[in-house]
């Protein structure tokens, strides 16, 4: 499984923490981003915004970056700490 | 060679994170504190407090990760960066970085790259409450962004 983390409005906007995924269909960032965006409308639109970041155990990652069983994979907007 | 990363709810004493970095700097001839602090905003409708979210299992490697890359850019006798989480009301202090460097060029460069790396790699995020108790997510700044960039 993979172990996905949503973050700030993107968990607000999405109504959800966190969520578990089935890896064998997920190879990459991308890919687990277009799965989850099937989730409907609200899903679709929050996960296409071009500045959703993600981490892939806690480093950042790209749309390649490969992703696999036992990952922890993070959705979040563009940060504003400081 | 000593770096401390404090990521905690906990407000922080100036005094007491300069004593304890030139503990571990006693040759360094230049040192940059940088405090940022919530500030009111909008005269109209200040904001009362921020509310600061982080992910926490990242929050304290990226930091790490941020000072290493200053390390290799100049030559630091001691780093110290202290970023609050939770709730901060309007005027506290959020977060501090503090560069002890040989000479003052070293020590003002490497905390400026720190804060503006900071603000754009960290997981940290802001939710702003106002004083008519709306609240809202801070938007990322596009010249925060610019700013981070230009260290590329």
């Amino acid at each position: 499984m993979i172990t996905v983390l949503f973050f700030a409005q993107l968990r607000e906007t999405l109504g959800c923490e966190q969520l578990e995924l089935e890896a064998s269909n997920i190879l990459t960032v991308a890919q687990l981003q277009s799965q989850l965006q099937t989730r409907g409308e609200n899903w679709q639109k929050a996960l296409g915004d071009e500045r959703v970041l993600v981490a892939v155990n806690q480093s950042m990652a790209k749309p390649d970056t490969p992703v696999g069983d036992g990952d922890e994979v993070a959705l979040f907007p563009p940060v504003t700490g400081g | 060679m000593v770096d401390r990363i404090e990521v905690t709810p906990r407000d922080f004493s100036l005094a007491g994170e300069y004593a304890a970095l030139l503990a571990h700097a006693s040759d360094a001839g230049g040192i940059v504190l940088f405090v940022g602090r919530v500030r009111p905003d909008d005269a109209d409708n200040p904001v009362v407090a921020l509310e600061l979210e982080h992910y926490p299992a990242m929050t304290e490697q990226a930091l790490h990760q941020l000072v290493a890359e200053a390390r290799k850019r100049w030559t630091l006798e001691a780093v110290t960066v202290w970023h609050r989480v939770g709730r901060i009301a309007v005027g506290e202090q959020i977060v501090l970085v503090a560069v002890a460097a040989g000479h003052r060029d070293e020590a003002y460069q490497a905390s400026r790259f720190l804060i503006d790396k900071l603000k754009t790699t960290a997981p940290f995020w802001k939710k702003e409450h106002r004083a008519d108790g709306t609240c809202g997510w801070v938007e990322a700044k596009a010249s925060d962004g610019r700013a981070a960039s230009g260290w590329d």
